[in-house]
C-alpha cells in the first residue's frame, strides 16, 4: 500500500505515468466515469480548504465513487480531544482512501503510520502540500511542454509557502530548472530549503527582492499569496502583504510565452486584469488539479483502467 | 583523590564532558538497570582538565551506544572483562534518535500529541544535521 505524504514520495517516471493516466482523463472524462463505483474517499479537513477538498470530492466523484469527511477540527472529533491516530483507524473502517489537511506538521505521517488505507496528505501545515505539487507539475508539463529547461520565477510568501517548498523540492530533479526565488527578506525560503534541497542538489538559484527586475528571464512565475493565518502578528501582516502585486505593467517585461501559476486563492498579488491575459493560466490549473487527483486516487488504489 | 573501585565486567564510559554525566545516566535510562552504576565527576584529565566518568557493570550489548553517539561521539567506550579493558567502541552518529530529544517547532503534531514518539533522523551527516520525522524541522 502506497500513500503520498511528500511529492518524492513518487519517483519521476512515476510521475511522468501518473501525468499521462491524468492527461487521459482529460481527454476521455467517460472511459473513467465508472472505476471507483463503490469506492469511498474520507476527506479528512482539520482546517478549512474549500479548493482542495472539493477538488479531491470531484476527482472521487468524476471516478463513480462517493465521499464522505469533515471539514473543520471543530466538526470532527479532534475537538474531543480525539488523536490522529485513533481517527484513522477509526476511518479506515469507513472508506477506502483518505485525503486529510492538518494545521499540524507531520499529521499525514502519523496518518498513514496507523492506516489500513492509503493516506494523501492535503497540505499540512507550512510543511508539504504535494497535492498541489502534482497539479503544479501537470500545468507546467501540459501547458509548456516540459518540465526541464526551464527559469521558474517563485514570488511572495516563500518562508510559509508550502506550495513552493513542495514545487522545489519536486523540480530539483529535472535537469537545468533555475529557480529565481523573490520575496521580502522576512519571507525568504528556510534554510533547509536553500542548504539542502537546492544547494544538495546542485541547484542553480538566486534571491532577489523585486519581481520587475526578473520578470524578462522568467519561463514560468509562481506567484503565491502571503497568508494571513501563517502570521503571529497582524500587523506584520499588513505591512508585507501588498508588497509583491503583479500587474498588466509588469506583465509587458515578461516574455510572450511566460505562464503565470499560483496556487489560489489570491486575495490582491495578482491584478484582475491579469486574468485576461493568456498567459495567466491559474483558473486551467484548477482544472489539472482534479485530472491529477482523479490520477493519484486511481494510483493509491492500485485500479487500472 | 578519591578512589572508585575497578569493574570486574562492564563498560567504562570515559572522556565525557564535565558535568554532563547525570545527563548521559538519564538518556541511557541508567536509572531503569538494577546494576551498580557509578558516576565520577570532574575528575581530572590530562587531555580535558578535567572530566566525568561512569562505570556500568553491565554488558555492552545493554547501552544504547546510539544515543551516546548523538550526545557526544568524543566519549570513549571501554569494554571491560576480568578487570581489563579488552575492547574500545567507536561511537558513530545515529541514524535515527527516538525519544532523546523533543521538537521545539510549535507547528509539529508532536507539540500537540504528546505520546507520539520523539523521532529525529540524520539528514545531513557531515554536518549532523537532524531533522524531525513529522515536520522536519533541524534540532538546534
Amino acid at each position: 500500500m502506497r500513500h503520498l505524504l511528500n511529492p518524492l514520495d513518487f519517483s519521476v517516471e512515476e510521475l511522468d505515468e501518473l501525468m499521462d493516466v491524468a492527461l487521459d482523463i482529460s481527454k476521455n472524462p467517460q472511459k473513467y466515469a465508472e472505476c471507483c463505483k463503490g469506492k469511498k474517499i474520507a476527506t479528512l479537513f482539520y482546517e478549512p480548504s474549500t479548493r482542495t477538498r472539493l477538488s479531491f470530492e470531484a476527482a472521487m466523484l468524476n471516478l463513480g465513487g462517493s465521499v464522505l469527511g469533515f471539514s473543520s477540527a471543530a466538526s470532527s472529533s479532534a475537538a474531543k480531544g480525539e488523536s490522529v491516530a485513533d481517527t484513522i483507524r477509526m476511518v479506515s473502517c469507513y472508506a477506502d482512501i483518505c485525503a486529510m489537511r492538518h494545521p499540524k506538521e507531520g499529521a499525514p505521517l502519523v496518518a498513514s503510520l496507523n492506516s489500513s488505507i492509503p493516506v494523501i496528505n492535503a497540505g499540512d501545515g507550512g510543511h508539504q502540500h504535494p497535492t498541489q505539487t502534482l497539479t503544479d507539475l501537470m500545468t507546467i508539463r501540459s501547458l509548456k511542454g516540459r518540465l526541464n529547461n526551464i527559469t521558474i520565477g517563485l514570488c511572495g510568501d516563500l518562508k510559509f509557502g508550502r506550495t513552493v517548498h513542495s514545487l522545489i523540492n519536486a523540480l530539483v530533479r529535472y535537469d537545468n530548472v533555475r529557480f529565481i526565488l523573490i520575496s521580502p527578506n522576512e519571507l525568504r525560503v528556510p534554510d533547509y530549503i536553500r542548504q539542502e534541497v537546492l544547494t544538495g542538489n546542485h541547484a542553480e538559484f538566486k534571491e532577489v527582492t523585486q519581481l520587475e527586475d526578473v520578470m524578462p528571464e522568467l519561463d514560468i512565475l509562481y506567484m503565491t499569496r502571503v497568508q494571513r493565518e501563517r502570521f503571529f502578528n497582524e500587523e506584520e501582516y499588513i505591512r508585507m502583504k501588498d508588497c509583491y502585486i503583479l500587474d498588466a505593467k509588469k506583465m509587458e517585461l515578461a516574455k510572450p510565452d511566460m505562464l503565470v501559476l499560483h496556487p489560489l486563492p489570491r486575495v490582491n498579488e495578482i491584478s484582475v486584469e491579469v486574468d485576461k491575459d493568456p498567459r495567466a493560466v491559474y483558473f486551467k490549473q484548477v482544472q489539472f488539479g482534479v485530472y491529477i487527483r482523479m490520477a493519484l486516487i486511481l494510483k493509491l488504489l492500485e485500479i487500472q483502467v | 583523590m578519591l578512589n572508585v573501585g575497578k569493574l570486574n565486567e562492564g563498560v567504562v564510559l570515559d572522556h565525557i564532558k564535565a558535568g554532563k554525566a547525570m545527563d548521559i545516566y538519564r538518556d541511557l535510562k541508567l536509572d531503569k538497570i538494577d546494576n551498580c552504576v557509578a558516576i565520577i565527576k570532574n575528575a581530572r584529565s590530562d587531555k580535558m582538565g578535567k572530566k566525568d566518568i561512569i562505570k556500568i557493570e553491565t554488558s555492552i550489548d545493554s547501552i544504547d551506544l546510539d544515543i551516546l553517539g548523538f550526545i557526544d561521539h568524543n566519549i570513549t567506550v571501554n569494554i571491560i572483562k576480568d578487570g581489563e579493558i579488552v575492547g574500545k567502541k567507536n561511537l558513530t552518529l545515529p541514524k535515527k534518535i527516538v525519544n532523546v530529544i523533543k521538537c521545539k517547532n510549535p507547528r509539529c503534531i508532536t507539540s500537540i500529541e504528546q505520546e507520539l514518539e520523539q523521532v529525529f533522523v540524520l539528514t545531513n551527516e557531515e554536518d549532523a544535521v537532524y531533522r524531525c520525522m513529522y515536520c522536519e524541522e533541524k534540532y538546534s
